[in-house]
């Protein structure tokens, strides 16, 4: 559906982005991860066909962008990052002047509307002026307008930046949905946010891809353990198990207490072995403990990321933000 | 011809939804209500040579506030969108950027048109209350809302590229307003120099708006003039269209 190739685009002296080649095929959702400022707007902004490249190729379902430029546009429902949109115009008006810009004709206009405000969740601001609305349904009406057409494609720049958590799980629902009937790019600097929506990540750094693959073939690349520390909680009225029991089973590298607290106390446990918790389990059956937890942490895309992207001092203070990923997963 | 339309629809709509139109529109009927009231009461001083359409058209009160129309009725059209943003949705949007320019240019005329239209209620009710016409005869009518009209595509198209060129809205305002200002006083130029010849001051005369207007207002009309305006919007028009696809290879 997207093919790009050898895609260089300059601001004056500066690389924005160097040489991409990429391509994204019908229905997969691919996310564009990167440190600010790596390139992905521009990126976008040359895909959407607002910006021209220096030099390289893009083909939007087999049109080219620059001299096949309205028909590759009209396969396309682009996102920009920040949402601007008309503040003195309604919802509704708003995405009925979209619809018709984008060739949808007269008598279908009201319908298409109609489904883009349901499946964006705008029904009750639909009358609403654009430039009261909050962050979180600027975004949606953005969503909406780029849907409005039903293109092929979505390109979404940073689709839930600045949004609340209960707004960002929405759009990630949302976009989810989408995926069954559109192909969709988003940009996006949150590894969690990616890792959820995705089916395959392109990782670019200072204009260039630096990996490509799903997030289980990056860990793997990356030479990360699939499966990383276990943890292990029980009670300390079972028969007890010290460290050094622990630390002295052959499949245990190295066994620490993580805390004690009101009759439980949890270990965590770094294995020599790929998944140590049937062993585990069985150890447990066998002697009697009293188990609460036992979960294994799996090794969080920050990791994988960083081996990708190497933190020089310019980009730590932008850098990625801690808050927003989970990095434990119980299972 | 359809996305022509829906931006078109868009412009016009976005001038009336906010309060640009509606300030403009009452200013500009407060003064030139002033300029009829001072134009008809002259008539009360004796015979004069001049019709009440004449001395309406040739006001200071007029002109000043046909000049100040051109930079706020186009400093928003590009500069604002360049600002905002949605310049970047508008254009990934399956649109020719001669559809863009063209949409915004006569989003312009027709709210430049419907700001001067409410003016010939005053022509009516001096005619309601006197029963005479205000004017020689129709042409004169036609001569001066004409050459309104003409000279405003001009002043608008300008206004547009001046738009193009900036997301700075005063920027545009003020380029706008010095460009209208040096082809408005082109006929000065005759007064700033006595050594200026004859064929030069035949020049000057000719585009003169105060003169034109002179000769329009009395329904003489001066198709040099005609050309003059529409070859000159038709040319701004295209270094708008340029401009705008400049300032997407710049980025």
């Amino acid at each position: 559906m997207i093919t790009v190739q050898g895609l260089t685009k300059s601001y004056g002296p500066a690389d924005a982005i160097r040489d991409l080649s990429f391509s994204v095929d019908q229905g997969e959702v691919v996310g564009f991860l990167g440190p600010n400022g790596a390139g992905k707007s521009t990126t976008m902004k040359i895909l959407s066909g607002y910006l021209p490249a220096d030099s390289g190729e893009v083909r939007i379902a087999g049109f080219d962008i620059f001299s096949e430029s309205l028909k590759a546009r009209s396969r396309i429902g682009y996102l920009p990052e920040n949402v601007p949109l008309y503040p003195e115009m309604r919802v509704g008006e708003y995405l009925a002047y979209r619809a018709s810009l984008k060739g949808v004709r007269s008598r279908r206009i009201k319908e298409k509307v109609e489904d883009a405000v349901q499946l964006c969740g705008l029904r009750h601001v639909q009358k609403q002026l654009v430039g009261t609305l909050s962050k979180g349904y600027r975004q949606r009406v953005g969503l909406a307008d780029a849907l409005v057409n039903e293109p092929d494609i979505l390109i979404l720049d940073e689709p839930t930046i600045g949004l609340d958590p209960n707004q960002i799980r929405d759009v990630r629902a949302l976009i989810k949905g989408l995926a069954a009937r559109h192909t969709i790019l988003l940009s996006s600097h949150i590894l969690s946010e990616v890792e959820a929506t995705c089916s395959r990540i392109l990782i670019i750094n200072k204009g260039r891809i630096v990996a490509t693959g799903t997030p289980t073939e990056l860990r793997q690349r990356a030479g990360v353990p699939l499966s990383g520390a276990v943890r292990l909680e029980m009670s300390t009225e079972s028969p007890l198990v010290t460290l050094q029991e622990l630390n002295s089973l052959p499949y245990i590298s190295k066994a620490t207490t993580l805390r004690e607290s009101e009759g439980w106390v949890t270990y965590e446990i770094v294995p020599r072995v790929e998944d140590p918790r049937t062993l585990l389990y069985e150890e447990a059956v066998r002697r009697g403990w009293k188990l609460r937890e036992l979960s294994a942490r799996e090794v969080p895309l920050e990791e994988i990321f960083s081996s990708f992207v190497p933190t020089s001092p310019d980009q730590s203070a932008s850098g990625l933000p801690a808050g927003d990923h989970q990095p434990e997963r119980r299972s | 011809m359809r996305v022509f339309w829906t931006l078109l629809k868009r412009e016009i709509s976005s001038a009336f939804l906010t309060p640009m139109a509606w300030v403009l529109l009452f200013f500009l009927l407060l003064l030139t209500g002033f300029n009829f009231y001072a134009g008809v009461s002259s008539l009360n001083h004796g015979p004069t040579e001049v019709t009440v359409v004449e001395s309406f058209f040739n006001t200071v009160f007029f002109w000043f506030s046909f000049l100040l129309l051109f930079p706020l009725l186009t400093m928003r059209l590009f500069s604002e969108e360049y600002r905002t943003g949605t310049i970047e949705l508008l254009m990934t949007a399956p649109v020719r950027d001669s559809q863009v320019v063209l949409a915004k240019f006569f989003g312009a005329l027709v709210l430049y048109s419907a700001l001067w239209l409410p003016t010939g209620l005053y022509f009516l009710i001096f005619w309601w209350q006197t029963h005479l016409q205000a004017a020689g005869a129709m042409g004169a009518y036609f001569g001066a809302y004409g050459l309104l009209f003409l000279m405003g595509m001009f002043y608008l198209s300008l206004g547009c590229l001046c738009s193009s060129l900036t997301r700075h809205q005063i920027s545009a305002a003020v380029m706008t307003f010095c460009l209208v200002a040096l082809f408005f006083f082109t006929g000065l130029l005759t007064f700033l120099s006595g050594q200026i010849g004859t064929f030069m001051k035949g020049v000057t005369v000719t585009f003169s708006p105060i003169d034109q207007m002179t000769q329009f207002s009395r329904g003489l009309y001066d198709t040099r003039a005609v050309v003059w305006y529409l070859v000159m919007t038709a040319l701004c028009l295209f270094l708008t269209l340029q401009s705008l696809q400049a300032r997407r290879w710049r980025g």
